[in-house]
């Protein structure tokens, strides 16, 4: 393909910190791929990340890369984004870091469709903390604070991002390697803000505590129990979690506005 | 008078100006009584000027930008008061710990809670020096009226910049909300310090964490040519995650020191009869007119007291507060909160139970007469 993912990442921090068997380095790979499929260059991107397992993505590349607070994130990106428009700003998060703690600037990124790209690795925990319960977890779920079953409803991330109002909205597991890399691809050249979830599995935690097996049978869930919007599968069971693209819409975009008015303001 | 920079305006605007004039390009804020006209003058102002303004979802997300936009190497400031400035901690200690230049306003109101959120107070000395978690060292200034607030609000720019810190910059309502005569200095005429930038060429390894022999740290914006990693965690010269307990020990020690030891380059005070006075008053922010109404009542009977303002709060500038303090009989810290300054007079004078705090806590502006009566009564003269 002409390239090579070492070309992306500091090879002087690894190996990295995740638990044998996360699904994190799988997104970090397609990640990685998609920009460099992209052809974006490596000064143009700002990849800044909140706290948690998947925040330390942001040390492993070789981006401009701002690693800052629990829930954060999409502030700081915000920041940086409207100050240098022309930047690509990617955030990853975790499912408690997007919309536990950052679930009030996760809605209004949606709102003001600022051009970021928020990827959501949703591993229903709290994975650097010990295993609790995220809002992403759901009922029945067993955790080291729901030891005897969670009674804590979820939410849907994709509903809720479109509800807020995000113009790229998709979902794919880190069993749907290729799918990962395309809505990333996606994602990053959408103008406006995207939401990529990806559902990726944490065999320490998660996957221990409900006796979901090793990586590979939490691999075989996300096979087994998605299926892709439209899909004859879906239509058959569509109690499946829907894979896909749900929405590509284009609407003003946050920072494209604000210069407008700064020009017409100028002009007066 | 024919003198075009010649202004009636509110303490806020004049904050808002000097801001501009020191080069800010990006602001963020939240509305919150009484801080929310700088919020509303950034948003007519900078889209003139080509800079950016962004109404954030709430506090923590204004901080949380504009440290985002200083990355990328824009001069940045959000403006609140005690609620909002509470928020804020968290992301002002990422700030620190991660040496980022930015300014922050706290429009100090009558606390705690929500308190009176239109009236004045002092109460946020403490907070704006040990909000956070962690130890470390933060610049926090203030002024008392508005040609002060114009020179403190450049200087609190240019020494976030010259320190690498975020420094606060701690009104009051009463000059936040004052209207008053105020003369804006010339382009040119007083300094406005840029942004440090690195000299190290593309392609040769930039260590932004690597101060330089004077102790400097010469930045790289993000978006150009030197591609680094900014962390809350204690880091190395890469900027990268450490526990190495060498590195972190210096690291503590570096953000702790580069303030504290530049302490009297930081210090600013003003002193108004101190050569002969026997009686000292301390004071800053609005507190500091009424302390100086006083002493010129006081002069006016040939009784010798004298003022020393405090423009500089934190670091404390304790080798001027002592040197001054040393022969006055009575030191009287006059603030609008249960004693917060005074406790550090009395921490770096020679004479302790000589210092005293003449207050007032009910939400009203301290007067002369208040000065004056309990004064009268801690000096046995009756009221």
């Amino acid at each position: 393909m002409g390239y090579s993912i070492k070309d992306y990442i500091r090879k002087r921090f690894f190996p990295h910190i995740w638990c044998p068997g996360c699904g994190h380095g799988i997104i970090l790979n397609n990640m990685l791929r998609a920009i460099a499929e992209l052809g974006i260059s490596k000064n143009e991107i700002v990849m800044v990340s909140g706290i948690g397992c998947s925040s330390r993505i942001s040390g492993y590349v070789d981006f401009h890369s701002l690693h800052t607070l629990h829930g954060r994130a999409l502030a700081f990106a915000t920041g940086v984004k409207l100050s240098r428009p022309n930047l690509y700003v990617i955030v990853p998060m975790g499912d408690g870091d997007a919309l536990a703690i950052g679930g009030n600037h996760f809605i209004h990124a949606c709102r003001r469709n600022i051009d970021l790209t928020a990827i959501v690795m949703n591993n229903r925990i709290y994975g650097m903390t010990g295993g609790q319960f995220s809002p992403l977890s759901g009922k029945e779920i067993k955790a080291t604070t729901a030891p005897y079953s969670n009674v804590d409803p979820s939410f849907d991330t994709v509903n809720l991002a479109i509800a807020a109002g995000a113009t790229f909205v998709a979902r794919t597991t880190t069993y749907h390697f290729n799918e990962i890399k395309e809505y990333i691809k996606k994602a990053i050249t959408h103008k406006g803000f995207s939401v990529v979830e990806i559902l990726t599995q944490c065999p320490t935690h998660f996957g221990r505590r409900n006796n979901l097996g090793g990586p590979v049978d939490m691999l075989k869930f996300f096979r087994d129990n998605t299926a892709l919007l439209g899909s004859k599968k879906i239509k058959q069971n569509p109690d499946l979690i829907p894979r896909g693209i749900f929405v590509e819409k284009q609407l003003p975009e946050y920072t494209e506005e604000y210069e407008r008015i700064k020009k017409r303001v100028k002009q007066k | 008078m024919k003198n075009k920079q010649l202004k009636f305006m509110q303490g806020n605007e004049v904050c808002a100006e000097a801001a501009l004039y020191a080069g800010l390009e990006f602001f963020a804020g939240y509305p919150i009584t009484p801080s929310s006209e700088i919020l509303e003058y950034m948003a007519k102002r900078l889209p003139e000027l080509g800079g950016c303004f962004i109404q954030m979802e709430d506090e923590i997300a204004s901080m949380c930008a504009i440290i985002g936009a200083s990355l990328t190497g824009r001069k940045s400031m959000t403006a609140t008061s005690g609620p909002g400035f509470s928020l804020m901690q968290e992301a002002l200690g990422f700030a620190i710990m991660a040496e980022i230049p930015c300014v922050v306003v706290d429009i100090q109101r009558f606390g705690p809670s929500t308190g009176l959120p239109t009236q004045g107070a002092q109460q946020d000395v403490y907070q704006a020096r040990w909000g956070r978690h962690g130890d470390h060292s933060i610049i926090v200034l203030t002024a008392s009226n508005h040609q002060d607030v114009f020179y403190i609000t450049v200087d609190a720019f240019n020494l976030s910049e010259t320190y690498r810190v975020p420094v606060i910059l701690l009104f009051d309502e009463i000059i936040a909300h004052l209207r008053e005569k105020v003369i804006f200095p010339e382009p040119g005429e007083i300094p406005v310090i840029e942004r440090l930038r690195t000299s190290v060429p593309e392609g040769v390894d930039y260590h932004p964490y690597l101060p330089r022999e004077d102790g400097r740290l010469p930045m790289s914006d993000f978006g150009g040519k030197h591609r680094y990693n900014v962390t809350g965690l204690f880091h190395d010269m890469w900027g990268f995650p450490t526990t190495d307990p060498k590195i972190v020990h210096g690291l503590l020690h570096h953000l702790v020191d580069k303030i504290e030891v530049n302490v009297n380059d930081i210090a600013r005070t003003k002193e108004y009869y101190l050569d002969d006075a026997e009686v000292i008053l301390i004071s800053y922010g609005s507190s500091a007119r009424t302390a100086l109404h006083t002493v010129r009542s006081k002069r006016r009977k040939g009784e010798r007291w004298g003022l020393l303002e405090l423009n500089t709060l934190w670091p404390f500038p304790r080798s001027i507060v002592r040197e001054k303090c040393e022969d006055a009989d009575y030191i009287f810290v006059v603030e609008m909160n249960m004693g917060q300054t005074v406790n550090e007079v009395k921490k770096c004078v020679d004479y302790p139970e000589r210092v005293y705090l003449v207050n007032r806590v009910d939400g009203i502006f301290i007067t002369p007469t208040d000065v004056k009566n309990i004064t009268r009564l801690i000096m046995g003269r009756g009221v």
